[in-house]
């Protein structure tokens, strides 16, 4: 199988709807979690995806 | 000198002529280069040669020289290869690649201007060994204006309707019109895609169009030549400043995003008029036969 999509990070303000898998970024407020979301698109070459106000994702999409 | 020499200067001189006008160079940037230019025009010439030679030999009851037309054929399939295997690995490098589907179709447009140059030699130097120097003129309009006609296929202004839309967003969702393109999370880079991002609507006009604009490799192939004519603001390591063509899975329609350097809305829509309908992009479930009503044989 090949792989299309793969969730690199997650950044977020409110902890407790993240769990396990990818690294899990958290932040005190918005904008921490934009700039947090901001650079890791830039490193990881990646999306940031809006899920809620709360959470970002980053993808890569192959 | 004897009788045929003159024929067959004439012949191969028509051909790697019919080549010479084949050959453009336009927005789609291929064959830019001096060599790749070279290479086409002397295989023109050894087509141009096959097809001269081919005539002559039969004359002189040498009907074995046929067979050489079989090796002709495997030496352009080739041709095919090569471009398919060079435009593949450059597409690579390409901000927005072609995709596969437009190159097949380039490639596939290599192989065949060479066949249409052997067949134009071939019927050239037949009719000046048959009816003389005139009507070999004739024959090279004649044969000019049918390689015109087969070598321009249709464009997608014959199978939609262009309308342009200003994209906008809904939360984090980026929309043309109604169509739903992508999720951008960071607002910063919503502005940019607000400021660079131009936004079309194509309507299909049939319902062949429908599903030939639905190729995913015919919506890249608009994004491509959209890009290339229009410049795109992008860069390797910017993910999110992506053109991308998205469907309307109700009526069809297909949501075009693009980001070029140019804001010109005229352009744009000249450019997207142009973009060939790939040959393998093209579906005609209208031809099928569950689709024709009236037409039911019935046996028993």
């Amino acid at each position: 199988m090949v792989l299309e999509k793969a969730v690199l990070a997650v950044v977020t303000t409110n902890e407790k709807k993240i769990k396990g898998g990818a690294p899990v970024f958290i932040c005190d407020n918005q904008k921490e979690m934009d700039s947090i979301a901001k650079n890791l698109e830039a490193i990881l070459d990646g999306i940031a995806h809006a899920i809620s106000e709360e959470i970002y994702i980053i993808v890569k999409h192959f | 000198m004897n009788e045929y020499t003159l024929p067959i200067f004439y012949g191969v001189f028509v051909g790697v002529l019919a080549r010479l006008f084949m050959l453009k160079t336009d927005y789609r940037q291929y064959p830019t280069y001096l060599h790749g230019k070279i290479i086409h025009i002397a295989l023109g010439f050894i087509a141009a040669g096959l097809g001269t030679i081919a005539v002559p030999a039969i004359m002189e009851k040498e009907f074995t020289a046929i067979t050489f037309l079989t090796l002709a054929a495997s030496q352009f399939r080739e041709v095919r290869n090569m471009e398919r295997n060079t435009l593949s690995e450059l597409d690579q490098y390409e901000l927005v690649p072609r995709g596969s589907t437009y190159i097949e179709g380039i490639a596939i447009a290599f192989e065949s201007r060479n066949y249409l140059v052997i067949f134009t030699s071939l019927f050239v130097t037949l009719a000046y060994l048959i009816f003389g120097f005139w009507m070999a003129l004739v024959m090279t309009v004649v044969c000019f204006i049918i390689s015109k006609v087969l070598m321009s296929g249709g464009t997608l202004k014959d199978i939609v309707d262009i309308q342009y839309v200003k994209p906008h967003f809904d939360g984090a969702g980026l929309y043309v019109d109604d169509i739903y393109i992508m999720n951008i999370g960071i607002p910063e880079k919503r502005e940019l895609v607000l400021k660079y991002g131009m936004g079309f609507i194509l309507t299909p006009k049939s319902f062949d169009a429908r599903t030939t604009i639905a190729n995913i490799g015919q919506r890249q192939a608009i994004l491509h030549d959209v890009s290339t004519a229009l410049g795109v603001n992008r860069d390797a390591g910017e993910p999110s400043l992506v053109p991308l063509a998205k469907r309307d899975l109700e009526d069809g329609r297909v949501g075009v995003f693009v980001l070029p350097q140019k804001h010109d809305l005229d352009i744009a829509i000249r450019v997207i008029s142009n973009v060939p309908t790939l040959e393998n992009a093209i579906r005609m479930p209208t031809e099928s036969k569950a689709n024709r009503k009236g037409e039911k044989k019935r046996w028993f």
